[in-house]
C-alpha cells in the first residue's frame, strides 16, 4: 500500500540527482525487514515515472537479507520472524543488516562532448 | 550518448525523516510530548481514546490529532470531551494515503495549539503495514491490538510490533467468547519484540484502562532530549 508513497520518494531521490539528464537504471536496496513488496514497488514506480526523465528507467531492487547480532556475540541471518537469540534466548539483539530502504546509484545518458573549437 | 552511473547511496525516507525532526523541534519548543497511537482499522483506537479522556490524564493537558483517510467520525466522537482535537484527512478526495507521513502532520501544526497542551497524541490511520514507516515526529509509539484481530499479527506485521514501545492489548472482555488463546499471541509477541511493555486493556468495560491513561501521562512528563 505504502509502495505508493515510497516510489515517489524514489523518483524524487532519483530526478533530484539526474539533473535533467534521461535516467536509464534506479538501482534500490530493500531489506528484508521492511515490509516492501518489491513487485509493487516496481508497479508503482512505472506510474509516477511517467513524464519525467525516469520514465522508462529501470527501478533494479535487491533484496538484502536480515541479519541480527545478540549481546552473546551470536550473529545469524533471519529466516522467520524471531528476534529472541537462538544461542542464549537473550533479547539484547541488534540489526547488522536488512533494515534499510536505500537509492544505491542511478544510471543517466550524457550528452557525448563536443570539444571546443 | 553514453552511460553514467551515479553514486547516490541516500535513504528513500530521507526527506521524511528531514520533516520528521523538523515537526520533533517545534513539539520540543512548545514543551508537548507527542505520541503515535498506531492500529488496525477498527481495534478500538478511538473507543480507547475516548475512555481514558473522559477520566482526564492527572492534570496532563492532552490534545488529539485525528488522522483518517475520510471523514471526521473520530473527531466528532472526542470532540464530545471537550479535548482539542484537529481533524487530518489524508486526502480531499477519494483515494487518500493509508498512513500519515511527517509532511502530513506539520501541514497540520499551525491548527493545533501547541501552547495550550502537555500531549498531543496522533491517532494514525488504521492500517498496520504502512504507518510503520513514517517517523512524524513523536517521542513514543504505541499500538494496539485487539484480541478479535487472532493470535498470529505479531508474525505477519512485525514491523510495526518492533516499532512500538507498547502493545496495548484490547477488547479482553471478548476473551471468554473467542478461540484466541493470549498465551499464543504474547508468545508471539515476545518472539517478535522481546520484553516489550504490554497491557491487557477493555475499552468497553474499562478494565486496564488506567494503566494506559499512566503510561501516557508518564510519556507527558519525559524530559526533552537535549538539543
Amino acid at each position: 500500500m505504502h509502495e505508493l508513497a515510497l516510489s515517489r520518494a524514489i523518483l524524487d531521490i532519483a530526478l533530484e540527482h539526474a539533473q535533467g539528464r534521461r535516467v536509464r537504471r534506479v538501482d534500490v536496496t530493500i531489506g528484508a525487514l521492511r515490509q516492501v513488496v518489491p513487485d509493487s514497488l516496481l508497479f508503482h514506480f512505472e506510474i509516477v515515472s511517467r513524464g519525467t526523465v525516469c520514465e522508462e528507467a529501470q527501478l533494479a531492487a535487491q533484496l538484502a537479507p536480515a541479519r541480527l547480532r545478540c549481546a552473546c556475540e551470536e550473529e545469524w541471518e533471519l529466516a522467520e520472524p524471531a528476534f529472541r537469540c537462538p544461542r542464549c534466548d537473550g533479547a539484547d539483539v541488534s540489526v547488522l543488516d536488512g533494515d534499510q530502504l536505500r537509492v544505491d546509484a542511478i544510471e543517466v545518458e550524457e550528452a557525448p562532448c563536443i570539444a571546443p573549437r | 550518448m553514453h552511460r553514467t552511473k551515479v553514486r547516490v547511496a541516500s535513504d528513500v525516507l530521507d526527506a521524511n525523516t528531514t520533516i520528521a525532526r523538523a515537526n520533533r523541534a517545534d513539539f520540543d519548543r512548545a514543551g508537548v510530548r507527542v505520541v503515535n497511537l498506531m492500529s488496525a482499522p477498527g481495534a478500538g483506537k478511538t473507543a480507547l481514546l475516548e475512555r481514558v479522556l473522559m477520566n482526564g490524564l492527572g492534570g496532563v493537558r492532552a490534545g488529539v490529532l485525528e488522522g483518517d483517510v475520510q471523514g471526521s467520525f473520530d473527531a466528532d466522537r472526542l470532540s464530545a470531551l471537550h479535548v482539542p482535537v484537529t481533524q487530518l484527512n489524508t486526502d480531499p478526495g477519494f483515494g487518500g494515503e493509508c498512513h500519515l507521513d511527517a509532511n502530513m502532520v506539520r501541514s497540520a501544526l499551525g491548527a493545533i495549539a501547541l501552547d495550550e497542551i502537555d500531549l498531543l497524541i496522533i491517532e494514525n490511520v488504521g492500517n498496520l503495514v504502512c504507518p510503520a514507516e513514517f517517523r512524524v515526529g513523536e517521542d513514543a509509539r504505541a499500538m494496539i491490538s485487539s484480541v478479535t484481530e487472532g493470535e498470529d499479527k505479531p508474525l505477519k506485521y512485525p514491523l510495526m510490533f518492533r516499532t512500538c514501545e507498547l502493545v496495548v492489548i484490547n477488547k479482553i472482555d471478548l476473551l471468554p467468547h473467542l478461540d484466541f488463546s493470549l498465551d499464543r499471541f504474547l508468545e508471539n509477541l515476545d518472539r517478535v519484540r522481546p520484553d516489550v511493555e504490554h497491557m491487557l486493556v477493555s475499552a468497553r468495560t474499562g478494565e486496564g484502562v488506567d494503566a494506559f491513561a499512566g503510561w501516557l501521562t508518564a510519556v507527558a512528563r519525559r524530559q526533552a532530549p537535549a538539543a
